[in-house]
């Protein structure tokens, strides 16, 4: 079950960033749905899950990105990892952690993979610090709405459900 | 079954290992090298290092150690192979000395015109102020007190007695109490050589100071004194000084090494002459 979410979770935000690639803010795409399904996914199931997927989503991302295959991967291993033994040792599970938690991922993320590039294929470090933070907010916005979705959404359906139900008698 | 949640550290180095690799298969060295290519050669490398210096170690001690179980013994044997063969060696080199020195006594023997013997010279004298040497024939060889000695070098030394039957005692001429009549081979002026402590050991006196002679010629036994043989060798003059009064000073160098004395020759002819049976000085 866990397997199927990991692979159902990362193959749409995949399709997804794909479509979304032509949303660029300062040269920078402004979100990164992959990286939110794997901070996600870390949050929600520990560290093993995390990094499987950071390895996973990284590799698959790596490869469609065309350039070096690995960095991105090696990026999101880490960060998986890392947000998953937090959500371990701390509680994690209110809001504006999780935003916390996204936005660092997402910074963190960011400048290993541009360390990465600049270390290994001998590219400049070019970081975007304007853009970065605003991607990181998006993903942080973007991971806690689904955290909500996920969470509150089916009692949100019921209560509605359910408050539809009664009005409708009241109707019929 | 192996639960790696709790194994989570070793899972996640495995990953980033493996990832580390992928990267290093893409990315090539500034020599154009893959990283995977140039790490898995270097690491590669390092353990044949390691095979190749363990094979060397063991090959070592074989070679040096185990293998050499029997080897002291063969060493050993080889030692004492080598002593005898150097004995041998020394042996043979004393030998063909020997054989040379005969040859040439053989030589003097066969061009004397006087009757000879040969002998062997079978002791020293211990005592250093006598200068004399000891010979393997006596009486009962036919040799008489005062009877000359020659070598191939030149006059030896002459007999003194007591002469035992089957040994004699030899007085050599370098010895401070032995004299004997000399001349310049070159210009004939005579003179008497005896033997002095000093080097060289001979000095010739009796010389004129108005005598032509000078270092280089040779000096002769004149025959004057009855013992020696005319016209043997005495040795060579090395220095000559003018001297005090009518004499001149003058250094021999002597003809036969003493040093080596080992076979001699007797002139087997009696003396004559007033010196007989005494030191001619």
């Amino acid at each position: 079950m866990k397997t199927a979410i990991l692979i159902l979770a990362l193959s749409g935000a995949l399709v997804l960033q794909t479509t979304l690639s032509g949303v660029m803010a300062g040269g920078t795409i402004a979100v990164n749905l992959v990286l939110v399904a794997i901070v996600y996914l870390a949050l929600a199931f520990g560290a093993v899950t995390g990094m499987l997927a950071g390895t996973f989503g990284g590799l698959v991302q790596d490869a469609l990105a065309g350039g070096i295959v690995g960095i991105g991967g090696m990026s999101k291993t880490i960060i998986g990892f890392a947000v998953g033994v937090l959500s371990s040792q701390f509680n994690l599970s209110t809001t504006v952690p999780r935003l916390v938690m996204f936005v660092a991922a997402t910074f963190l993320h960011e400048i290993m993979f541009e360390g990465g590039h600049a270390l290994i294929a001998g590219r400049p470090f070019g970081l975007q610090w304007s853009a970065t933070l605003i991607q990181a907010l998006v993903n942080g916005l973007v991971g806690v709405t689904a955290f909500m979705l996920v969470e509150r959404g089916p009692e949100t359906m019921q209560r509605r459900r359910m408050s539809r139900g009664t009005f409708g008698r009241k109707r019929f | 079954m192996l639960d790696i949640r709790k194994r989570t550290g070793y899972l996640f180095l495995t990953v980033m290992m493996a990832q580390v690799i992928l990267v290093s298969a893409q990315v090539q060295t500034k020599g154009g090298v893959r990283v995977l290519q140039a790490v898995t050669f270097e690491l590669f490398s390092r353990v044949q290092f390691g095979t190749a210096s363990g094979l060397n170690f063991v090959r070592h001690g074989w070679s040096n150690y185990i293998a050499l179980r029997g080897v002291k013994g063969e060493n050993d044997a080889l030692r004492r192979r080598v002593a005898d063969l150097e004995v041998k060696l020394q042996q043979e080199h004393a030998l063909a000395t020997r054989s040379q020195q005969l040859q040439a006594l053989m030589d003097l023997k066969s061009q004397a015109t006087v009757p000879t013997l040969a002998a062997e010279v079978i002791a020293g004298n211990p005592d250093p102020v006598m200068r004399t040497v000891t010979i393997d024939r006596g009486s009962a060889d036919g040799v008489l007190a005062d009877m000359a000695v020659i070598a191939p070098g030149g006059i030896v030394g002459r007999i003194i007695g007591p002469v035992a039957q089957h040994a004699a005692r030899v007085q050599l001429i370098i010895d401070r109490n032995a004299a004997a009549g000399a001349l310049s081979e070159r210009t004939r002026a005579g003179g008497m050589v005896v033997g002095v402590e000093a080097n060289p050991p001979l000095r010739m006196e009796l010389v004129s100071v108005l005598a032509d002679v000078k270092p280089g010629d040779e000096v002769v036994a004149s025959g004057v004194d009855g013992i020696f043989p005319k016209g043997y060798r005495i040795g060579r003059i090395e220095h000559v000084d003018r001297g005090s009064g009518l004499y001149r000073t003058i250094t021999v160098r002597p003809g036969v090494d003493f040093s080596s004395l080992e076979e001699v020759l007797v002139v087997l002819v009696p003396p004559t002459g007033a010196t007989r049976g005494e030191d001619v000085k």
